[in-house]
């Protein structure tokens, strides 16, 4: 059983104080429940969890790099997406 | 006195079965393997910190002097925890055996008419159920799984069956300790034990040892000549440079 036979999991960890789970890291695990178990000892160790997802690596499909420019750069110039021409009036707190 | 007594089995088993499975740090069969190994590890360390204080207390020594300073013949952990790790079969099945106990004995310590011990037992208890289950988990694993961890799951099983015995074994300090409330009646876990191995086992196509021979002794601090190679490093540095801190 070598570690080259166990496919890779990326794990995401719901925080204490979080509301959406965020990506932790990877590790290896024969199969989805080990994989929990792995990630509850590898990355919640120090209290950082209340939950665990975890998806086999090769499940998840990514933008290539390649496609950067078509994908990212025509978002660059467009400033009024932001919403940041608005004037917030005082009486509007926490926002 | 029983209740010093009683703490130091406590205390020492969870220090010594510490110690073994710290020999894995550096050494586990993966990365992932290795973090969990030792943070049961340090599980059980910590659990040994609040018994050894709380029996410390009681002799008006501290935790460390406890650890570091008794010779084997004074340890009174059971024998099961001083047996080497071997192959990975060994400390898994050393582990389950270990932890459907102990998790059975810490249920009945949360109710201890000693409050101390209630509470100690109660956060121990979490942590020995995360352990059973991750063990409970590796048994079937290997016990079903290739021909090879199957038999060296069937081996470390037989190894190790014999020193299962005084694990529910009531000598005068357990009695004692049964009366007053505040230990449990060890034998009669022995039930409950077996029930959770035979579920456990069977999902794990193993067979439970047949041999009804048992070892005992470390209770009452008659131990196999392993436990002096555990001390000698566990309390290395305590001897060589007696008082030192970090």
């Amino acid at each position: 059983m070598s570690e080259s036979e166990w496919p890779l999991w990326e794990v995401f960890i719901r925080g204490q104080q979080g509301l959406a789970h965020q990506h932790a890291g990877s590790l290896h695990a024969p199969d989805a429940e080990s994989a929990v178990n792995n990630a509850r000892d590898v990355y919640t160790r120090r209290n950082e969890g209340v939950s665990i997802w975890v998806v086999k690596s090769t499940d998840i499909t990514a933008s290539s790099p390649s496609e950067k420019g078509p994908l990212f750069e025509p978002a660059a110039s467009k400033p009024y997406r932001h919403p940041t021409f608005y004037e917030v009036p005082d009486e509007v707190k926490h926002l | 006195m029983s209740l010093y007594d009683y703490l130091l089995r406590l205390g020492d088993n969870a220090l010594i079965l510490s110690q073994r499975l710290g020999e894995w740090c550096g050494h586990g069969p993966v990365l992932e393997e290795d973090i969990a190994l030792t943070n049961v590890a340090l599980d059980l360390l910590g659990q040994a910190r609040l018994w050894l204080a709380y029996a410390g207390e009681l002799t008006g020594r501290d935790e460390d002097q406890l650890a570091f300073l008794r010779d084997a013949g004074e340890f009174r952990n059971v024998l099961l925890v001083e047996q080497p790790n071997g192959d990975f079969a060994h400390t898994i099945v050393r582990q389950f055996f270990f932890d459907a106990w102990h998790h059975l004995l810490l249920e009945k310590l949360s109710d201890s008419s000693d409050e101390r011990i209630r509470g100690i037992a109660a956060k121990a208890l979490k942590e020995v159920t995360y352990h059973l289950r991750r063990g409970a988990d590796w048994m079937v694993r290997l016990g079903d799984g290739t021909e090879e961890s199957h038999s060296r799951m069937e081996n470390a099983a037989g190894d190790l069956w014999m020193y299962t015995g005084e694990l529910f074994e009531m000598d005068a300090v357990e009695q004692e300790m049964a009366q007053s409330g505040i230990g449990c009646d060890l034998a009669a876990l022995r039930e409950p034990w077996m029930a959770q191995l035979r579920a456990v086992f069977a999902e794990a196509m193993l067979e439970i040892p047949k041999q009804t021979w048992m070892q005992h002794g470390g209770k009452r601090g008659v131990h196999s000549e392993k436990l002096g190679f555990i001390l000698a490093e566990l309390q290395f540095m305590q001897r060589a440079y007696p008082g030192a801190k970090w």
